[in-house]
């Protein structure tokens, strides 16, 4: 009992310690990185339940924000292979165990 | 048949009368008969009707029966000449087929008839035609008609006997017209209206020019694309931040111990208090001097006194430099800060800020490499570390010497109001009513400038602007030209804030106020040249000291307009201090490597001292400051080379001390004690007050 408690408050506190945002790869200029990044934890943060419409609420404001069309993709676990307009794309991590991809491509 | 023939020329001539022929039938076969049952020979027959007939010799002979046969004859319309029997190959079945129908009809004449119908619109109009030419000749016309008509039935009657027509009167009328157009000449044209209808218009078609198209085509770039992939689970996610906490935690680490880089910064403190040892090691006779020297020999000198000279403080790179500001630090008392530039107009160099320590004369405590020769410095009370410059090109700066920088901290540039010539003097002031930095400047450009740091920028207000003849405004009302003086140094009184003085190039001393910019409070005619110094009394209010390079120093009393005291030094004076612990007491040197110290109470007329501190004749004396506790001088020349010198006792008198009076006494004591020797000096009216 000892043990799953402490396995339990262990891994409440790797996901707190490891809930920042962490970007994984990204080629988008400063402030459009920083305003994505902050777009997308906002979102999931928001719908932690639905990824759905997590990723309905990041990619209507990147349409809105920085023109179609824009795509998104949110996960625990996924491959994938896109292809992305230079410039436009932002691969993060985030909650411990969220990945978020976003890319723009007309 | 003659026979025949002559049968149809009677009914021909019955036929007028009678109308219609009949159809001539071969219903009298019997005259002829008869006629031809005779025999061959030609007999001549008469018949009924008193005839003779002929009877030709081959005339066929036929019994009576047979003449009496009736034999039917029938006329047909079928051309006799036309084949029968067309057989044609026909496409369609594959076989040859007689064609059913054969065209039986035979053209012996045609021809193209001009004949147009009355009612018919161009009928009518050459109906209208003929009725406005038949004006012309209407007559003719009418009369031919009807003969021609009547011609034309009888020749018709006569041709078509067999054929009857019954539309006589109109055919007749019809040729009649015709015969009518053929016959009459066309009729002059006649101008007739045009009558409008959907079918009786005109086409005008008109094309407009068609112009050339040109086809352009344009396609834009594809935006550049790239492809990426990747593939994520959870331990992906979990190695990722388990790495960047390490990287941060890293990070961390090394901003932590950052100072001690290099080895030799790690014992830099220790090394500076080596060097310090090592130093007053090697000087140490001068050390000891500095601290205990005390001529005794002084007494035997009948109150002259002399300077001793203690160290002196060289480097390299100041050899060709002169010593243009010496000035002693307020907290640090060891420290003092040489500045270094040319007053050479024609070869300006670089210049450079060193600050040496006594404890220290073989290298400088800081060193500041300046692009421009700087002329004048000042430590600022409060503020120890930090020193405001002057540079021969007209800039200020402001140097930290807490920050490790080379460069100055602030630093005027053209934009923010630099002097256009040389600074020549700088001095703190307060700080102003916001707290902020601010000092003064005085230049050869004419303007005392006031540069206040607001910000971590130099703002300066121009305070004043000397210029020629006391007042402003000068020349015509339309050019507002300004002979600005020069001024060459300026002091600003030690207890009354708003009040400076400022000399000037050709001689003259404004007092000033800060507050009137466009007026100067007074002005002496203090010097025949430039006034290389000024400088207040430290204790008395009124008394300030002058020194020029027409050899003089002169003492005044800002209230009168004439000097005090003039001393003569036989050079020109570069100059003049006064010393920190009395009042009646100064230092001069002149440009002949003499110092000259007077202590008024002793001597009103002679130097104490007159000693030449520069062992070559050719370089100069620039610049001599006391040291505010100790008893040295600092002197420095024009090649580059600063000596400090120790004041011997005769130098430093005190007034006596008075048994149970405090040992030190200030200003107090200072005062009345020049004031006793101005009173001498000054005529009995006017007194002063204090």
């Amino acid at each position: 009992m000892a043990d799953t408690g402490e396995g339990k408050k262990e891994e409440s506190d790797y996901k707190r310690l490891h809930s920042f945002p962490l970007i994984r790869h990204t080629d988008m200029p400063e402030e459009m990185r920083v305003e994505a990044m902050e777009l997308c934890v906002t979102a999931c943060e928001k719908y932690a339940t639905n990824n759905e419409s997590a990723a309905k609420m990041i990619k209507e404001m990147m349409d809105k924000k920085f023109g179609s069309s824009w795509h998104v993709v949110i996960g625990e676990a996924f491959g994938f292979e896109i292809t992305h307009e230079v410039k436009n794309l932002l691969y993060m991590f985030f909650g411990g165990s969220l990945a978020v991809c976003v890319w723009k491509c007309s | 048949m003659p026979a025949k023939a002559g049968d149809k020329q009677r009914q021909g001539q019955s036929g007028p009368s009678g109308g219609k022929p009949a159809p001539p039938k071969p219903a009298k076969p019997a005259y002829k008969r008869r006629d031809e049952d005779v025999s061959t020979e030609a007999v001549e027959v008469v018949d009924e009707a008193g005839n003779i007939l002929v009877k030709p010799p081959d005339q066929l002979e036929l019994t009576e029966a047979e003449l009496k046969e009736e034999i039917t004859r029938v006329l047909t319309a079928n051309n006799p000449q036309a084949p029968q029997n067309i057989i044609r190959y026909s496409f369609k079945d594959g076989l040859y087929k007689p064609i059913s129908h054969v065209d039986q009809m035979a053209i012996h004449f045609s021809l193209n008839g001009n004949l147009i119908p009355k009612d018919s619109d161009e009928g009518r109009r050459q109906s209208i035609k003929l009725s406005t030419a038949a004006e012309k000749a209407p007559v003719e016309t009418s009369a031919t008609a009807p003969e021609e008509a009547a011609i034309k039935d009888e020749e018709r009657t006569e041709d078509t006997q067999a054929a009857g027509e019954g539309k006589a009167e109109e055919s007749g009328t019809a040729e009649a017209a015709e015969a009518a157009d053929a016959e009459e000449p066309p009729p002059p044209a006649v101008k007739e209206r045009k009558l409008a209808n959907q079918f009786n218009f005109i086409d005008r078609p008109s094309w407009t020019p068609k112009y050339p198209v040109r086809d352009r085509a344009c396609q834009s770039e594809p935006t550049p694309c790239k492809t990426l992939s990747d593939d994520i689970n959870q331990w992906v996610i979990h190695d990722a931040y388990v790495e960047e906490l390490r990287k941060r935690e890293e990070s961390k680490e090394k901003e932590k111990p950052k100072a001690q880089s290099d080895e030799i910064n790690k014992i830099s403190k220790a090394a500076r208090i080596v060097e310090r040892m090592v130093n007053q090691n090697t000087f140490d006779g001068i050390a000891q001097d500095f601290k205990y020297f005390e001529d005794e020999s002084d007494e035997f000198r009948d109150q002259k006194g002399t300077l001793l000279p203690l160290w002196k403080f060289c480097y390299k790179g100041t050899r060709r430099l002169a010593v243009t500001a010496i000035s002693w630090n307020p907290k640090y008392k060891d420290l003092f800060a040489v500045g270094y530039g040319s007053y050479n107009f024609m070869n300006q160099g670089k210049g450079m800020l060193l600050l040496y320590t006594m404890k220290n004369p073989s290298f400088p405590e800081y060193i500041f490499r300046t692009e421009s020769g700087i002329m004048c410095l000042d430590f600022h009370n409060d503020y120890p570390y930090l020193v405001a410059v002057g540079f021969y090109d007209g800039n200020v700066a402001i140097y930290n010497l807490k920050k490790a920088t080379s460069q100055p901290s602030y630093k005027s540039n053209a934009n923010s109001g630099k002097h256009t010539e040389p600074v020549w003097q700088v001095k703190w002031q307060k700080d102003d009513m916001d707290n902020n930095l601010n000092f003064f400047s005085v230049s050869s450009d004419g303007r005392i400038v006031s540069w206040t740091l607001v910000k971590n920028e130099l703002v300066h207000t121009d305070i004043i602007k000397l210029s020629v003849e006391g007042t402003t405004m000068q020349g015509s009302e339309e050019l507002q030209l300004q002979t600005l003086g020069c001024g060459t140094s300026f002091d600003f009184h030690k207890k009354i804030d708003y009040l400076f003085l400022v000399g000037t190039e050709d001689g003259k001393i404004y007092k000033c106020s800060k507050c009137y910019s466009s007026q100067f409070l007074d002005v002496f005619e203090a010097h025949n040249m430039a006034v290389d110094s000024v400088s207040w009394n430290p204790y008395h209010s009124k008394v300030f000291i002058s020194c020029s390079s027409d050899w003089t120093v002169k003492i005044w009393d800002h209230t009168i307009r004439t000097p005090m005291f003039v001393f003569d030094l036989n050079s020109a004076v570069g100059d003049v201090a006064w010393s920190p612990y009395s009042s009646t007491v100064f230092a001069a040197v002149t440009t002949d490597g003499k110092a000259h110290v007077f202590d008024l109470n002793v001597n009103k007329y002679e130097a104490l001292c007159t000693q030449l501190v520069v062992n070559k004749m050719k370089s100069r004396i620039t610049h001599i400051q006391f040291n505010p506790v100790y008893p040295v001088v600092v002197i420095g020349g024009e090649r580059g080379f600063v000596v400090t010198l120790k004041l011997s006792p005769n130098l430093r008198k005190m007034p006596k001390e008075k048994k149970g009076q405090e040992v030190k006494k200030g200003p107090e004591v200072e005062i009345p004690k020049l004031d006793k020797l101005l009173n001498l000096v000054r005529e009995p009216e006017n007194k002063t007050e204090e």
